[in-house]
């Protein structure tokens, strides 16, 4: 039993590791000037919620989540900052009401959704005891929703084509 | 047990300091990091009611989700890096190539 208890307790812990972890890390990537430092949160909040997705049972969503959005979104804008050198410019000063105006309307927008939240009666599943294997999942993406998986295939088909497009064409153009 | 209003309200948090983000800050690269950060908090309501409500559906949608913030990561840097050869800045106030 205490055991058990253990476990729970070492278990809650990490939760709040994770939560801690992803909030740092959001702070991190909005509020400093140099953009490395963004980059580094925003790497940090985004292995935060890797986190939450295993914590609610969703390993296959949590890789996915490391791959895709750490290892090649936030590795391709490393190398935008790199190629653009948005470093050496000077980053112009921030006005205080202009700051004081964003976080407000971010706050009334807060205050909105957490009111729906705490309002809406959300009924849950009666049974928690759903099949959240990648097997299942693989099966499910090829026969009820293999539409989605038509559409992300030729999404990703466009924007390969609409990326080499555009950095040739500027290429063109500068030159 | 964390409750399902624990994680709405999670992804509320999260996607109120990614529009800070993008009301304030005025450098393309990091609003549009901002904007990658909002996308997660949706897709952390989207597992979070997926798996609440037991349903495999929430999954479908964050694969359409990532994918397409894998398309914008592709299309929008690529535009990012065509605009600072062409203007020298990735200051969003400077950018008024449409302006007339």
């Amino acid at each position: 039993m205490s055991f058990l208890i253990g476990t729970e307790a070492i278990a809650h812990v990490a939760f709040w590791i994770v939560v801690g972890l992803t909030f740092g890390g959001a702070v991190i990537a909005v509020f400093p000037r140099n953009i490395i430092y963004n980059v580094l949160g925003l790497v940090m909040a985004l292995s935060g919620v890797a986190g939450l997705y295993l914590y609610l049972g969703s390993f296959f969503i949590a890789l996915m989540q490391l791959l895709i959005y750490v290892g090649a979104i936030c590795i391709s804008i490393v190398f935008a900052i790199m190629l653009s050198r948005p470093l050496h410019l000077e980053v112009p000063k921030r006005s205080v009401p202009k700051v004081a105006m964003a976080a407000g309307a971010s706050a009334i927008f807060f205050a909105a959704v957490v009111g729906v939240i705490f309002k809406s009666n959300w009924v849950p599943a009666p049974e928690q005891s759903g099949d959240w294997s990648v097997v299942t999942i693989g099966h499910l993406l090829l026969t009820r929703y293999d539409l989605v998986f038509e559409v992300i295939s030729l999404v990703l088909l466009v924007a390969i084509i609409g990326a080499i497009v555009t950095a040739g064409y500027s290429r063109r153009f500068s030159s | 047990m964390v409750t399902l209003n624990s994680y709405l309200t999670l992804s509320a948090v999260l996607f109120s300091i990614g529009a800070v983000g993008v009301f304030t800050q005025r450098n393309a690269l990091i609003m549009y990091m901002c904007i990658e950060l909002m996308l997660n908090a949706v897709n952390l309501t989207f597992i979070a009611f997926s798996r609440y409500l037991n349903d495999l559906g929430g999954h479908v949608f964050v694969f359409m989700i990532m994918t397409v913030a894998a398309a914008e990561a592709a299309v929008g840097l690529a535009i990012i890096m065509a605009l600072f050869r062409n203007k020298e800045t990735v200051n969003v106030d400077e950018i008024n190539l449409s302006k007339g």
